[in-house]
């Protein structure tokens, strides 16, 4: 009798674990089922022009590359702003700080991971990008740099929490060797302690990567939006969440322009998970050891 | 010539600046948003209707569908999320299948919140019909905060010493009894927390209810869970660039703000603080 009832809890328990399997599944299938019909009509090399015109009187133009140009470019002047920012606050967090500022610091980066990414794109709106403006004397202040920036702050909690994790794990014994053979507070944590906890660290970069790639509210409203091929950092772009974000309440289902938006959306999707893979592949073998 | 002492000590300085910089960065987004949305609260704007697309009164609706995309999301996903992790951390042997569902829960937590938006008008919307309605986008929501509940119910349940199971196990209960005696009364704080960091997610995500519930402008309370509704991030994003006025109706988008950031904060800093009262309160 409460045999069969255990049976019957542990079988909804592997349900319900297998939710997320399947959740992953569905995700993939549905948007493979959207986007398919593209392949054969208009064909799948219409994907692979230069241009995105998706509304016209004449031809229309589904090219990806400048939306994956736009992504690309704000996602590594993010990059370069993060790693720096989130790498070094980790280090102070974990290694500086005395207990009474680190009671602070941390309940801080969690309610900073908090805020919404749309109060970011609105501060963005109303106050950096017009200091942009100001300061690179543009015509408007929408450009890849200004969502670089915001986007940098929204992925440094990430890259800050995960990396810190990394660093408190090396063991107490390397860093008191280091300090008993005569090396410096400094030296100890850039020679020691940063090395040994690198994997850990880089999978953070990984991370915060991800989030910077698939944010989407931010770009849509700081970046401009402007559909072309630039490597100026202070020049308007459109990523591939923004052009998603903007044109998918407008399209016909079913059109082409609607097919294409799934296709940009299936770029995306594995341009995160193969981040996310190889993330937590490092974290796993660092955790192993 | 600067001693090396010196140089230390410089060194060290630049680190804490640079860790300062981006706390005080993000201070002064906080504070900028309290001091000019502060003056726009008040009991018509957090209780009235918008008029005039949003350009005057309150955003009541917005407020309310921000409650029932939650309260939706939440209850799809916290009893899931609390049985995988019961499955995961009690039941589950070391191997493939429980590889494969690790590495289902992180790909999930790494979905752009814009693809969970595309996921859910495939699926809920067209696929099952449901429509842009308030459960589209609440199964959205509950789907993409699954990965938090999960890990963090987890993290609880591991920290239940091993002894309290195996001295019920050893009086002779069975393994669901051991579970549910003495085990999950221990772990339900720390799952709980889980969950109020997800709700103050899905509370501030816009991007998947874009597409698959939130109304641009409906002044009027929803009815049923087929109904669309307006939702606060996404009230904030459309007075903020879809708006004809955009410029004028600045005060409007700050006390939006505002009230988006005071809930958000508030679901997280109850979530580390019941934390943090559970660790104390509980050393094995």
């Amino acid at each position: 009798m409460i045999n069969w009832r255990e049976k019957i809890i542990q079988l909804l328990l592997v349900g319900a674990a297998s939710a997320s399997i399947l959740i992953v599944l569905l995700i993939f299938l549905s948007l493979g089922k959207e986007a398919l019909p593209f392949m054969s009509d208009p064909g799948i090399g219409r994907l692979l022009e230069y241009r995105w015109i998706p509304v016209s009187f004449k031809r229309e133009v589904f090219g990806i590359i400048p939306l994956i140009t736009g992504s690309v470019l704000v996602t590594i002047l993010a990059t370069g702003l993060m790693i720096p920012f989130g790498v070094l606050g980790a280090v102070y967090i974990a290694e500086i700080a005395v207990a009474r500022e680190r009671a602070f610091l941390k309940p801080f980066i969690e309610i900073m991971a908090g805020i919404p990414s749309v109060v970011i794109g609105f501060f963005g709106l109303v106050i950096l990008n017009p200091v942009l403006k100001e300061v690179f004397q543009l015509k408007t202040g929408l450009t890849a740099l200004s969502g670089a920036i915001l986007l940098a702050l929204m992925a440094i909690p990430t890259v800050i929490s995960i990396s810190e994790d990394a660093i408190r794990s090396v063991p107490k014994s390397i860093k008191e060797a280091s300090l008993a053979l005569g090396a410096s507070r400094l030296q100890t944590i850039f020679r020691v302690v940063v090395p040994a906890a690198l994997p850990g660290i880089i999978a953070a970069v990984m991370l915060g990567i991800g989030r910077v790639v698939g944010e989407t509210m931010v770009v849509l409203m700081v970046t401009g939006n402007a559909a072309k091929i630039t490597f100026n950092p202070v020049d308007s772009v459109r990523t591939m969440t923004a052009t998603i974000a903007a044109e998918m309440g407008e399209v016909a289902f079913g059109s082409d322009h609607y097919q294409a938006l799934f296709w940009v959306g299936i770029v995306l999707l594995v341009i995160t998970f193969t981040l996310n893979y190889i993330a937590q592949k490092v974290l796993n073998r660092y955790r192993m050891k | 010539m600067i001693s090396k002492k010196g140089k230390e000590y410089f060194i060290i300085g630049l680190i804490r600046l640079a860790t300062y910089l981006v706390v005080a960065i993000v201070g002064y987004i906080l504070f900028d948003i309290f001091i000019k949305g502060f003056p726009i609260l008040n009991w018509e704007f957090i209780s009235g209707f918008p008029r005039r697309s949003g350009a005057e009164g309150g955003i009541l609706p917005a407020i309310v569908g921000t409650i029932c995309l939650v309260t939706g999301a939440i209850s799809f996903a916290f009893p899931l999320g609390m049985a995988s992790a019961i499955y995961l951390n009690e039941y589950a042997q070391q191997g493939r299948f429980k590889q494969i569902i690790r590495l289902a829960i992180s790909t999930l937590a790494g979905v752009p919140s814009i693809v969970f938006g595309l996921f859910g008008l495939g699926l809920f919307v067209l696929f099952f019909g449901f429509g842009a309605s308030i459960l589209s986008g609440s199964l959205t929501l509950a789907f993409m905060i699954l990965p938090t509940i999960i890990v963090s119910s987890e993290e609880a349940l591991r920290a239940v010493p091993t002894a309290l199971r195996e001295g019920s196990l050893a009086l002779g209960a069975s393994k669901w009894q051991t579970i549910a005696r003495n085990v999950l009364p221990y772990a339900l704080p720390g799952m709980f927390t889980g969950s109020i960091l997800g709700i103050g997610r899905a509370a501030g995500e816009t991007a998947p209810i874009l597409l698959t519930v939130a109304a641009f402008y409906l002044p009027r309370l929803p009815r049923s869970i087929f109904d669309q509704v307006m939702a606060l991030p996404y009230h904030l994003y459309v007075l903020a660039t879809q708006h004809p006025e955009a410029e004028k109706v600045l005060p409007m988008q700050y006390g939006t703000a505002l009230v988006l950031i005071l809930l958000v904060i508030l679901f997280n800093l109850s979530a580390i603080i019941l934390r943090n009262q559970f660790r104390k309160k509980i050393q094995w």
